[in-house]
C-alpha cells in the first residue's frame, strides 16, 4: 500500500525484522527499546484470552521487568546462560489489520518460526504475533506485542529465557 | 523384577550420607515406582477443577494414567484411565465432561463415572466367557482409596496404609495455612497449570524445594537485577509490585539464610519456615487484614497471617508454598526425567489485590518464562549428569548432621542451612523402600 511513495507494509515488515535480528543477536537493550515507554510484551497462557491483567500469562512484562530479564540474562553468574545457545527466528505472513488514519497507529498480524539450539538441544517455538504499533517521531513503536505459540500449553522441556 | 540394583537398598542410605545409584540406577526408580508411588498418597487435584457432574481431569498417580472424575453423587472419584475390555485409555485429553458417560473410542463401552460399566454393545458376544456383562471385570478399576483435606484430593493406588489425615500429620499445615488465609476459608483453583520438564531424578527437585543453601547462589543473577531495577524504580519515585522483592530476596546473602528453620515430620514431610515479607502496611494489605479480621475476629486473624512458612514438602510428590497459594505436583517420568505441574489458588472472599500478588509469582517465578527456575532446571540437568559418573559414589549431607533437634517424630534443624530436609526425606525413603508402609 503505497501513499505519496511511501510503503508502510514495507516500514513495518523490517521493523519485524528488525526485532527479530534484535533477539536471534542477543541486542536486548535494542529489543526493550523497540517498545513505548509504556510498552508490553505479552505472551497468553491460552489463547482464549483478552488481556494479560489479572490472569495467567507467559510473559507479561513492562519495560521494567524486561529491564529486570535483560540484567538477569547478561550477569555473569547466570548460571544457566553458560552453554551455548542461538535462535533463528523466521517472521512472515505480515498483513496490517488495522490503520488509524489520523494517528498513523497500526495493528500488525505475523507469523514466527523460532528455531532454539540450546545445551545440544533442538526446540521449536512457532505461533503468531500481533503488534499494536504506535507512531512516533522515530517511527513506529511496540505498544503491545502478543506472542500466541500453537505449543504454549504443551509441556516445556526446559524454559524460556528470553523473549520468543 | 530381574533388575540388578548392583547394591543393597539398606546399605544405600547412611543417616548423613547416601549412595549415587538411588538417582540413576533404573532399577532402583521401578523399585520407587512399585514400594513408594504406588502405596503413598499422591495429589491428584484440587475439588474445584471438576465443579459439575461429569467433570474430569486426567492426572498421573506414580506413573499410572487415572482420571479425577465428579460422580453424580457429588464425591470426586479416582478411575485408571484405561477400558477394561482391550486395554485403550479411556481419555487422552487434559481434561472436559464426560456428557452422557464415559464412552471408549475403541469398541464403545460405556461407564458410569464410579466407573462401573453401563453399557457393552453387542454383549451377547461375551456371554459364557470369563468376561460376562455385568461382572465386576468389566469396570474400570478404581484407586483403592481416595480423601480430600480441605478440598485437596489425594488417591492410593495401595487398599492398605494410613489414612490422608495420619499421613500429612502436622505437614497438613501446608493446606490450613492456605485456606485460612481466606476470609472464606476455602480455595479455588486458577484453571492454568503449567508443566515443566526437568532433566533429572525426582528427588532432586524436592531436595532443592527446601534447600536454604542454594538460593544466594543459584539466583544471585535474578535476584540483583530485580533488586537493581526496584530500586531505579524507587529512585524516581514510584514503587515496585510486591513480586520484585519476590525476586530480589533470592539476592539475600547466604548467611542470612541460617534464620529461616526446617523442620521435619515423618513420612519424609517437612517444612521450611521463614519470613516471606506478606505484610507490609500498604493499602492493600490493610484492606485484606480488615476483611479477615471481620470473617475471623482480631485474634484468629493475627494467628493466622502469623504463620510463617515458606515451603511444605509433602514427600514424595508435592511441594507447596502455601502464603502464595502456589503448589508443585511432582510427577516423576523416568529415572532422569520428571515433570512438575504447577498449579495456584485464589483465596475466596480476599481483595483483588491480594490475588494479584499470587499471580505475580506464578507469572514470574512459576511460569515457563520464569527467571528463577531457569537456574534450578540447569543445576538439576548437571547434578543428574554428576551423579551417574564415577567421580565419587557417595552424595554429602553432612551439613550440621549429628546436630538435628528430635523430639518424638518430629526433628528441627539448628540453621536454616542445614541439610536436615534431605537427610529427613531419606529416612522416608528408606522406610518405604525396605517395606514400611
Amino acid at each position: 500500500m503505497a501513499k505519496n511513495g511511501h510503503d508502510i507494509l514495507r516500514e513495518v515488515e523490517q521493523l519485524l525484522y528488525c526485532q527479530a535480528e534484535c533477539l536471534d543477536g542477543k541486542r536486548w537493550q535494542e529489543f526493550i527499546e523497540l517498545f513505548t515507554e509504556d510498552g508490553t510484551y505479552w505472551m497468553p497462557a491460552a489463547p482464549e484470552q483478552t488481556t494479560g491483567d489479572g490472569v495467567p500469562s507467559i510473559f507479561w512484562e513492562d519495560r521494567n521487568l524486561m529491564t529486570v530479564r535483560l540484567k538477569r540474562l547478561t550477569h555473569p553468574r547466570a548460571w544457566s546462560q553458560k552453554t551455548a545457545w542461538g535462535t533463528n527466528h523466521v517472521i512472515g505472513n505480515v498483513t496490517i489489520e488495522k490503520e488509524d488514519a489520523s494517528s498513523g497507529d497500526l495493528v500488525v498480524r505475523s507469523r514466527f518460526h523460532m528455531m532454539e539450539f540450546r545445551n545440544d538441544t533442538t526446540r521449536h517455538f512457532a505461533g503468531s504475533y500481533i503488534h499494536h504499533l504506535k507512531k512516533t517521531k522515530a517511527g513506529h513503536r511496540i505498544k503491545l506485542q502478543r506472542v500466541d505459540m500453537v505449543n504454549a500449553e504443551g509441556p516445556y522441556e526446559y524454559v524460556l529465557q528470553a523473549w520468543v | 523384577m530381574g533388575v540388578d540394583i548392583g547394591l543393597d537398598l539398606h546399605k544405600a542410605v547412611e543417616p548423613d550420607r547416601v549412595h549415587r545409584s538411588v538417582y540413576s540406577d533404573p532399577g532402583i526408580f521401578e523399585l520407587e515406582m512399585e514400594r513408594i508411588f504406588n502405596k503413598v498418597w499422591t495429589y491428584v487435584g484440587h475439588e474445584s477443577q471438576v465443579k459439575k457432574v461429569g467433570d474430569y481431569w486426567t492426572v498421573q498417580i506414580g506413573r499410572q494414567p487415572m482420571i479425577m472424575v465428579r460422580h453424580s453423587d457429588r464425591s470426586v472419584r479416582v478411575l485408571y484411565n484405561r477400558c477394561p475390555h482391550r486395554g485403550a485409555m479411556l481419555y487422552g485429553d487434559r481434561c472436559g465432561n464426560v456428557g452422557k458417560g464415559i464412552i471408549c473410542s475403541y469398541h464403545s463401552w460405556q461407564f458410569d463415572t464410579d466407573g462401573s460399566c453401563k453399557a457393552i454393545p453387542l454383549d451377547k458376544g461375551y456371554q459364557g466367557t470369563r468376561l460376562t456383562p455385568g461382572d465386576g471385570d468389566c469396570n474400570i478399576k478404581t484407586a483403592a482409596r481416595v480423601e480430600s483435606y480441605r478440598g485437596f484430593v489425594f488417591a492410593s493406588l495401595a487398599a492398605d496404609g494410613p489414612s490422608l489425615s495420619e499421613w500429612l500429620g502436622p505437614a497438613k499445615i501446608a493446606f490450613d495455612d492456605m485456606c485460612d488465609r481466606a476470609p472464606e476459608g476455602e480455595v479455588e483453583v486458577v484453571p492454568t497449570c503449567f508443566r515443566v520438564i526437568q532433566q533429572s531424578n525426582w528427588k532432586i527437585f524436592l531436595e532443592n524445594q527446601l534447600d536454604a543453601l542454594h538460593p544466594a547462589v543459584t539466583h544471585e543473577s535474578t535476584g540483583r537485577a530485580a533488586g537493581e531495577v526496584e530500586e531505579a524504580i524507587q529512585k524516581k519515585g514510584g514503587s515496585a509490585p510486591l513480586s520484585y522483592h519476590f525476586l530480589s530476596a533470592f539476592a539475600t546473602p547466604i548467611s542470612k539464610w541460617d534464620a529461616f528453620q526446617t523442620i521435619g515430620y515423618r513420612h519424609g514431610h517437612c517444612i521450611l519456615a521463614g519470613y516471606m515479607g506478606l505484610r507490609p502496611r500498604d493499602p492493600d494489605t490493610l484492606a485484606y487484614e480488615k476483611v479477615m479480621a471481620k470473617a475471623y475476629g482480631k485474634k484468629r486473624m493475627e494467628e493466622i497471617l502469623g504463620v510463617n512458612i515458606h515451603h511444605v514438602l509433602l514427600y514424595p510428590g508435592l511441594s507447596v508454598q502455601s502464603p502464595l497459594q502456589q503448589l508443585r505436583a511432582v510427577r516423576p517420568l523416568g529415572v532422569d526425567k520428571t515433570l512438575t505441574e504447577i498449579w495456584h489458588f485464589r483465596l475466596k472472599g480476599a481483595p483483588e489485590a491480594i490475588y494479584r500478588r499470587a499471580l505475580g509469582y506464578y507469572n514470574l517465578v512459576n511460569s515457563p518464562s520464569t527467571m528463577v527456575n531457569a537456574d534450578d532446571l540447569w543445576n538439576f540437568w548437571k547434578i543428574h549428569k554428576g551423579l551417574e559418573s564415577q567421580g565419587g559414589d557417595w552424595v554429602s549431607f553432612h551439613r550440621n548432621a549429628g546436630q538435628d533437634l528430635e523430639d518424638d517424630d518430629v526433628t528441627t534443624s539448628v540453621i536454616g542451612t542445614s541439610e536436615q530436609p534431605m537427610r529427613n526425606q531419606f529416612k522416608a525413603w528408606a522406610q518405604y523402600m525396605n517395606g514400611a508402609s
